[in-house]
């Protein structure tokens, strides 16, 4: 009896060893697959909006994404809660991911949509998608409206917060 | 321990310490193979073999590949393929045997659903089977990344961004496994590390069990009949070899097999030397651009069927995302022939084609999962989409109906 239990003490002390042992392992493997303090920092991307010529695709990179940026031609109307006023132009500001599955999607100037050709996915000149498989618009990235020329993507503005505030608002009434 | 006597020569030497023939009589001339088989059961052999040429042909490889962003496309395409003595054939071993282990796998998966050989206590055998395919699967992707041309990059960034339909911790989780928000250098060594090592153990470790569960329940046969072995075995053994339904797993039963692997060598080094092609895709011989996405992206042949499930859902229903719907659809795709056993009600172990109603389960599943393959290749647009909706939805069909057809094919066997 004495033996008996002096060995399911030592069962349980070695499974209590065991599993701070297992929790510690699996949190530092965890860690360890996590992304770099470096590579969470990657910080901002400036971009002079005044390059940008009429209904021709511009693509910068931020945090290794595209971003599209489409200055509208006269013809294009502005879209409410889509397009940026910056200066005297309004623009798509858009991450260029298409929000099925992340492929590129291409900008055919003379219709003014987006194609993925992975899946098929179309959407318009203002990211809202329009035909396939995409579930919603292009995502837009947190970018600051800095002078009438330039803006700032990685840093959230009062004009991407209102741009957020009315798609969520959007979401609840959905 | 017993009284060793002087070995007389080093077969004993080696036998009293090891058992050496104890063991050998036990794991290859005692070993009962059915005698009723064709050639469709020496896929299992062919496949040890091909696995044994990708790890061989992989250990050459990584002497010279280096897993870095910047790096590794030249290493490939150059070093490789240009610098290194005969490094073009270990590539093409590599490359082309990857492609044709699917196959055979294939081969093999589909002669065990053909004969029946997954129920009535072969379930293990199954399943192992199915964990090795998901093994070589995710080898399989993973080590088409390394040569990091645009299909590796495209292919590595659509396929981790499937885990972001997962609810909740889908963004996260992909930029965890990716360890960037994009897929980056350090998603490329990650994968280098899956590919080469922790991937290669795991299917080592599952090929071992997938031999040992084959020893109780035994290999199915042509007929899916079951005797009784040891009655078999001994009459066997008592010499009565043309009477015995048995035959032994060495020198009977391996040396067939060796005939089927020499004519498949001949075939797989006409491919490697003549027809590689087909597994080195065109597109893979542009370097990795994370702002470029190619204008048609596709997996792998091996691939396309579930791809073109995944892609199949291109519209909203019942007010579920599309692109939710396939990945459900993906999902099932994924598990469903997992659960095969469980979905085959019928108590029957027999070839389809002497099944009432599974032969048409049968060859309608191979004639859809050809519709998907062949689809999955082409530009998902018009009336292709459509075709791969309707196929895709066939698919699902097909398997839920299987345990009601099963079960109506049990009534109509009586019982039995």
């Amino acid at each position: 009896m004495i033996n008996e239990s002096r060995r399911g003490f030592m069962g349980k002390a070695f499974g209590a060893v065991a599993a701070v042992g297992a929790v510690g392992s699996l949190v530092a493997m965890k860690k360890t697959w996590d992304p770099l303090p470096s590579v969470m920092a990657a910080g901002f991307t400036t971009v002079d909006m005044s390059k940008l010529a009429e209904n021709k695709l511009e693509v910068v990179k931020w945090q290794g994404k595209p971003i599209f940026l489409l200055k509208f031609a006269a013809d294009m109307p502005a879209v409410e809660k889509r397009s940026v006023k910056v200066g005297d132009h309004y623009y798509s500001v858009m991450i260029g991911l298409c929000t099925h599955l992340g492929c590129i999607p291409a900008y055919a100037p003379s219709s003014k949509q987006f194609k993925c050709a992975c899946h098929g996915g179309e959407f318009d000149a203002a990211g809202i998608n329009t035909f396939g498989p995409p579930p919603r618009p292009l995502d837009i990235p947190p970018f600051t409206i800095k002078d009438e020329n330039t803006i700032v993507l990685g840093e959230a503005g009062p004009e991407y917060q209102q741009l957020i505030a009315a798609l969520s608002q959007e979401q609840t009434k959905a | 321990m017993a009284e060793f006597e002087k070995a007389n020569s080093l077969g004993e030497w080696f036998d009293q310490r090891l058992n050496t023939k104890g063991f050998w009589r036990v794991m290859m001339t005692e070993y009962w193979i059915p005698k009723n088989i064709n050639f469709l059961w020496a896929m299992g052999a062919l496949l040890a073999m091909l696995f044994t040429l990708l790890l061989i042909s992989g250990i050459f490889l990584l002497m010279y590949y280096k897993p870095d962003v910047n790096m590794a496309f030249d290493s490939v395409n150059y070093t490789i393929m240009q610098e290194v003595a005969y490094g073009w054939l270990f590539r093409n071993i590599h490359g082309v045997g990857a492609s044709v282990v699917f196959l055979v796998i294939y081969i093999h998966m589909f002669t065990g659903i053909y004969y029946g050989s997954y129920k009535k206590g072969r379930e293990m055998i199954w399943l192992s089977g199915m964990l090795l395919f998901v093994l070589f699967s995710a080898e399989g992707f993973s080590g088409y990344m390394l040569p990091w041309g645009q299909m590796s990059y495209w292919a590595a960034y659509v396929i981790t961004e499937i885990f972001g339909g997962i609810p909740f911790i889908g963004d996260e989780l992909v930029i965890w496994i990716r360890g960037n928000f994009y897929v980056s250098d350090a998603t490329l060594t990650r994968f280098f590390m899956l590919h080469v090592l922790l991937i290669p153990l795991a299917i080592l470790g599952a090929i071992v069990f997938h031999f040992y569960t084959l020893r109780f329940p035994h290999v199915n046969n042509e007929e899916g009949e079951f005797f009784d072995y040891k009655e078999e075995s001994e009459k066997y053994l008592a010499g009565d070899k043309a009477n015995a339904k048995v035959i032994s797993f060495w020198p009977d039963f391996l040396s067939k097999d060796f005939m089927v692997i020499s004519i498949f060598m001949i075939f797989f080094f006409y491919l490697v030397f003549y027809h590689n092609a087909f597994a080195m895709d065109p597109v893979n011989f542009d370097k990795a651009d994370s702002l470029k996405t190619p204008a048609h992206i596709y997996p792998e042949w091996y691939f396309l069927w579930s791809y073109e499930v995944l892609r199949g859902f291109f519209f909203d229903i019942a007010g579920i995302s599309g692109k939710d719907l396939g990945l459900i659809a993906f999902g099932f795709a994924q598990i469903i022939f997992v659960l095969l056993p469980w979905l085959d009600k019928s108590p029957m172990v027999k070839p389809a084609n002497q099944r009432p109603v599974f032969k048409y389960w049968f060859w309608t599943m191979m004639a859809i999962l050809f519709v998907l393959t062949i689809f999955g290749k082409l530009p998902p647009t018009g009336v292709n989409a459509w075709i791969g909706f309707a196929s895709s939805i066939a698919f699902i069909v097909l398997f839920l109906a299987l345990p009601f057809l099963t079960k109506i094919e049990a009534k109509m066997a009586g019982g039995k």
